[in-house]
């Protein structure tokens, strides 16, 4: 029995639908883990402890544990005592927080790194502690912060493939679908591997274009 | 305040320790109007830690740092004392080892950005400073480079502009050529002579024995935390009273 892509066009509109939600949960998330990361990491850095360490603490836990096993949580646990999280909301959030703890880590490290000797010049020149974060250490965190970042957001785009588990119809969902009614496993999966693959492209000519604007004064 | 007998730095019994290790134990150190002090000495005498102390990077103890007569540690807290040390810092001009110039501004940018954002200058305005100032350190082609593209020398020399677009009262220079290339040293040295000349404020923290003679009207030897002996640089360098200074000077006759 060959491969036979001849059923794919008519059962498209499966894998059109994953396209569409994939890219609204990866962006959604992809957002949520980017502010919230670097709340995380600026609450870990500089807050007192009585904030940072409750952070640390959930940080700790989320990267301990499977995205899966949050991604039951968020949904069927919390749906258990009465908060009831739709499925996508579900999905954005555990897929968002999952990724905001690794963003967070890639930010904290990214200020760290900036030599003291920075901010000692800065403040030597009369600049506020906010004014030499503003001006002089965030500017350069930036940029040692935005590969690894990039980073965090194609692994955040493969693996929404796991809110198909909560029955969002993302690229997988939808290739699943297509699968239930025409038994050609093989071929959609491959088409569903190729559309994340055409997607991930994107994401890093994108990636790039931001990489460049952030080296173009190096 | 613009008594002219009052001292423009003063330091009052600093004393500073980092754990067990005491290394400013009860200096005291006064820098007129105009004076240019060296502070030689050997490494961990606690020479740098008291030009840090001065503008309060590394805050004393105990005893008193003063800069023409305001009180630079003073008993403040919170916002109220960051408030009055940045406003001390703006007079202070500090010159470092490894020039901590900001790699992500141009040259100009490094040198603007400070009067820029505190003295509220026009962009126009801090650039016109910053044209002069680079000029005077001979930089003035460099104005749009990038540090990486500079030479350890031209980067010092930047730093210098940098510190003087602040338009400071004093300059302190920590071992502003330890880190440079033997032949990349002098081009430094003339900056700050030139800044002598026109009686700048400056207490250098060096290890260039031969420029402190040159350029300081006072020498100070620290070792182990204290001022061992301070005098005239004819007299430290040539006729020093303690049997230490003169072991320390022989390695580098």
């Amino acid at each position: 029995m060959g491969l036979d892509f001849s059923v794919v066009p008519e059962y498209a509109h499966f894998l059109w639908l994953g396209v569409v939600w994939t890219s609204i949960v990866t962006v959604a998330a992809a957002v949520l883990a980017f502010f919230a990361g670097i709340l995380f990491a600026l609450v870990v850095l500089y807050a007192p402890r009585l904030v940072a360490y409750p952070v640390r603490l959930f940080m700790w836990l989320f990267m301990g544990t499977p995205l899966l096993l949050q991604l039951f949580l968020i949904y069927f646990g919390l749906g258990q005592i009465g908060i009831d999280v739709p499925a996508l909301l579900a999905g954005i959030i555990g897929l968002g927080l999952h990724f905001a703890v690794y963003n967070a880590d890639v930010v904290r490290a990214g200020i760290v790194a900036v030599d003291g000797g920075q901010n000692e010049a800065a403040r030597s020149l009369g600049l506020s502690r906010l004014q030499s974060f503003t001006h002089v250490i965030v500017p350069q965190a930036v940029r040692n912060v935005t590969p690894p970042l990039g980073n965090n957001l194609i692994a955040l785009l493969k693996d929404s493939a796991l809110v198909s588990v909560l029955g969002v119809t993302e690229l997988v969902h939808g290739a699943q679908l297509a699968i239930s009614e025409t038994y050609r496993p093989f071929e959609f999966y491959i088409v569903a591997a190729v559309l994340y693959y055409a997607l991930n492209l994107i994401l890093e000519a994108g990636l790039r274009l931001v990489e460049r604007k952030v080296e173009a004064t190096r | 305040m613009n008594d002219v007998a009052q001292p423009m730095i003063e330091v009052i019994d600093a004393h500073k320790r980092f754990g067990a290790l005491e290394v400013l134990k009860g200096i005291d150190l006064s820098v007129a109007r105009g004076q240019i002090v060296a502070i030689i000495g050997p490494s961990g005498s606690g020479k740098s830690t008291l030009l840090r102390a001065i503008n309060h990077l590394e805050p004393l103890d105990s005893g008193e740092v003063r800069l023409d007569g305001v009180l630079v540690n003073a008993p403040l807290s919170g916002n109220a004392f960051e408030r009055h040390i940045n406003a001390i810092r703006q007079r202070m001009g500090m010159v470092f080892q490894h020039f901590n110039l900001f790699p992500h501004l141009t040259v100009m940018q490094n040198v603007t950005m400070a009067p820029r954002l505190l003295q509220k200058l026009s962009a126009e305005q801090a650039r016109a400073r910053a044209r002069a100032l680079l000029e005077k350190v001979g930089l003035a082609d460099k104005a749009d480079a990038y540090p990486a593209r500079l030479s350890g020398g031209q980067k010092q020399r930047v730093a210098i502009a940098r510190a003087l677009a602040m338009e400071p009262k004093v300059m302190l220079f920590d071992e502003a050529t330890s880190a440079l290339d033997p032949e990349l040293v002098d081009e430094v040295n003339l900056v700050m002579k030139q800044l002598a000349e026109e009686h700048m404020t400056m207490l250098i923290v060096t290890h260039e024995m031969r420029f402190a003679a040159d350029v300081a009207d006072r020498v100070l030897f620290m070792d182990g935390g204290v001022v061992v002996e301070e005098g005239p640089p004819e007299v430290i360098f040539s006729n020093p009273e303690k049997e230490r200074t003169r072991t320390f000077l022989r390695k580098y006759l």
